[in-house]
């Protein structure tokens, strides 16, 4: 805490670095294996001998993986445009109307926190067969959108709630009405926020397992996350295929983590805050 | 723009806008697919709860407590309940220590407290269901984890087809992934320490130990209770970890709330009986948050 490099400051550094690497160990193995020939002789645990790219050209391939990541990406993109528009739409009169209404309807929202989702899946489930949404990203899209609401709302209403109204006061003056205001001036203010809902969301809606499993199986359409699941059924004891799939998924994400570090690891931290 | 302007006090009978009175259509959009999605569903699935549904007929039989007495004479309900329980209080438990540690150690004045930042939570932003996989080889009878163990003399640990050891393979799974979570949330929390504090306590003469014990750990409460909340709700909702890796077993070792309800309801066609396992499960997370939330309560007093 007091800014000086001692001979203990040292040590905790070696420490730290340590449980860093052996953190890390699986993320070697991951690669290692990735980059291996199946026949390669080299022990387990060293670098391969004979480093391939092979084995990323056969899963992108056979893994079906461009068709899924192109999926991935679309569901991802729409969305999280639709969740930052309603959900900073909807925190506006709940951080500026002091009516009852208005804290009924946060209420509203609120209570979508404590609800596992495993409660309504089922129900939902079936309303998507009958409306025929199953099968299809856009049954995804609808249930992402309705399932991040509370948290995006939460987070914009907390956020609004600290930024003045006198802007908003001064955008009447210049006559904007209220959609206007909105647009031009609120959303501008609350971006810091919307950094926030945004980066929790992208990692979520793209790392997300269990919806799509459940809405997209037995269809053409797949995402990452769930090719990845039936392509490891298909090739299990071809490990370094696997692998080489395993890391086509992990890599959008990882890279634009290692380029917004910063705002990544903000928006996580603070959005936690609330 | 300029031609836009309109004076502040326009003609007309009607009520003008003002800033602090916003319409409710605002919330319109968001409130409708919410509701769609959560609120309607989440309603018809405690109803159906008490049902015989079977997810596909359009027949359900109101059925009263039997799905819940079915819940508790079922030894592989309970042992999921349970199972789940020790999942979530193993995982907040190591991951918010080793967390917190980690976030001491980053926060103090190495050199590559910044570097180890970025590593550590790492892990946390890619998809559970992928590490799961990668940990799936890593535990497997001949991989690297037992070879390592070979090499030092130690007997071979069969980490997820032993009954007993398999749930402990999944929690390190899941504190391996979100440790760097913890992390980041402690950590954004000592930052707003305010440093004239700590150093005021320095000069006072109090040491390591007792600056960090009656300066810095009163302050921590947002951050444990943050932390807490989403390992003890995330560790509650575990799926993808075990769906990936063991698919619940052997022999239904691992099975969670959430992976029984799963299977209950696709695999076995007893829709009514999973959403009584849902229920139980919502049930726990709304008691556990109101704990939470109590505690917190208090602090904030």
């Amino acid at each position: 805490m007091i800014k000086r490099y001692r001979p203990t400051t040292l040590l905790l550094e070696i420490v730290m670095i340590a449980a860093t690497i052996v953190l890390f160990v699986p993320v070697y193995w991951l690669v290692n294996l990735a980059l291996r020939k199946p026949n390669d002789p080299a022990p387990p645990l060293a670098l391969p001998t004979q480093p391939t790219l092979q084995n990323f050209a056969n899963a992108w391939v056979e893994g079906n993986l461009a068709n899924a990541s192109v999926n991935s990406a679309v569901v991802t993109v729409v969305s999280v445009l639709l969740i930052v528009t309603m959900s900073s739409m909807a925190a506006y009169p709940l951080a500026r109307v002091a009516r009852r209404w208005s804290s009924l309807a946060f209420g509203f929202f609120m209570a979508g926190l404590l609800l596992p989702l495993q409660l309504g899946m089922i129900p939902l489930y079936s309303t998507m067969r009958d409306l025929g949404l199953l099968g299809s990203v856009w049954g995804l899209v609808l249930f992402y959108v309705g399932l991040q609401m509370p948290f995006a709302v939460f987070l914009y209403t907390s956020f609004l709630r600290s930024v003045p109204i006198e802007y908003e006061e001064a955008a009447l003056l210049d006559g904007a009405g209220p959609l206007k205001t909105f647009f031009h001036v609120v959303f501008p203010l609350v971006r810091s926020a919307t950094g926030t809902v945004v980066i929790t969301n992208v990692i979520s809606v793209w790392n997300d397992f269990f919806t799509p499993l459940l809405y997209l199986s037995g269809s053409g359409q797949q995402t990452l996350t769930v090719s990845l699941y039936s392509f490891v059924n298909q090739y299990s004891s071809d490990w370094n295929l696997v692998f080489a799939g395993l890391v086509i998924s992990m890599a959008p994400i990882l890279i634009l983590y290692f380029f917004l570090q910063k705002t990544v690891i903000k928006g996580f931290a603070s959005g936690l805050k609330g | 723009m300029g031609s836009m302007r309109r004076s502040p006090q326009p003609p007309g009978r009607w009520r003008r806008w003002r800033p602090g009175m916003v319409s409710p259509l605002f919330l319109v959009p968001a409130a409708v697919v919410y509701a769609f999605v959560v609120i309607w569903p989440s309603v018809q699935g405690a109803g159906f709860a008490f049902t015989d549904w079977n997810g596909l007929s359009a027949t359900k039989n109101f059925v009263g407590l039997q799905n819940f007495a079915q819940i508790l004479r079922d030894p592989p309900s309970t042992g999921a309940v349970w199972r789940t329980l020790l999942i979530a209080a193993t995982v907040t438990i190591v991951q918010n220590g080793l967390g917190f540690l980690l976030a001491l150690g980053v926060n103090s004045t190495i050199k590559t407290r910044g570097v180890l930042r970025v590593l550590l939570f790492a892990p946390a932003v890619v998809a559970p269901v992928a590490t799961a996989y990668l940990w799936q080889n890593l535990f497997s009878p001949t991989g690297p984890l037992n070879t390592v163990l070979a090499a030092l003399g130690l007997p071979k640990v069969d980490w997820l087809g032993n009954p007993s050891v398999a749930v402990w393979s999944i929690c390190i799974v899941i504190v391996w992934q979100f440790v760097g979570y913890s992390m980041i949330i402690f950590l954004a929390n000592l930052q707003n320490i305010p440093m004239d504090v700590i150093e005021a306590a320095h000069v006072d003469g109090a040491g390591a130990f007792r600056r960090f014990w009656y300066v810095v750990a009163p302050e921590m409460s947002p951050s444990i209770t943050i932390n807490l909340m989403l390992s003890v709700i995330g560790g509650l909702r575990t799926f993808d970890q075990v769906w990936a890796m063991t698919g619940g077993g052997p022999g239904g070792a691992t099975d969670t709330i959430s992976t029984l309800i799963f299977k209950s309801a696709f695999k076995y066609g007893e829709v009514g009986f999973g959403l009584a396992l849902a229920l139980v499960l919502t049930l726990l997370v709304a008691i556990l948050s109101g704990i939470q939330y109590s505690a917190l309560a208090r602090q904030g007093r």
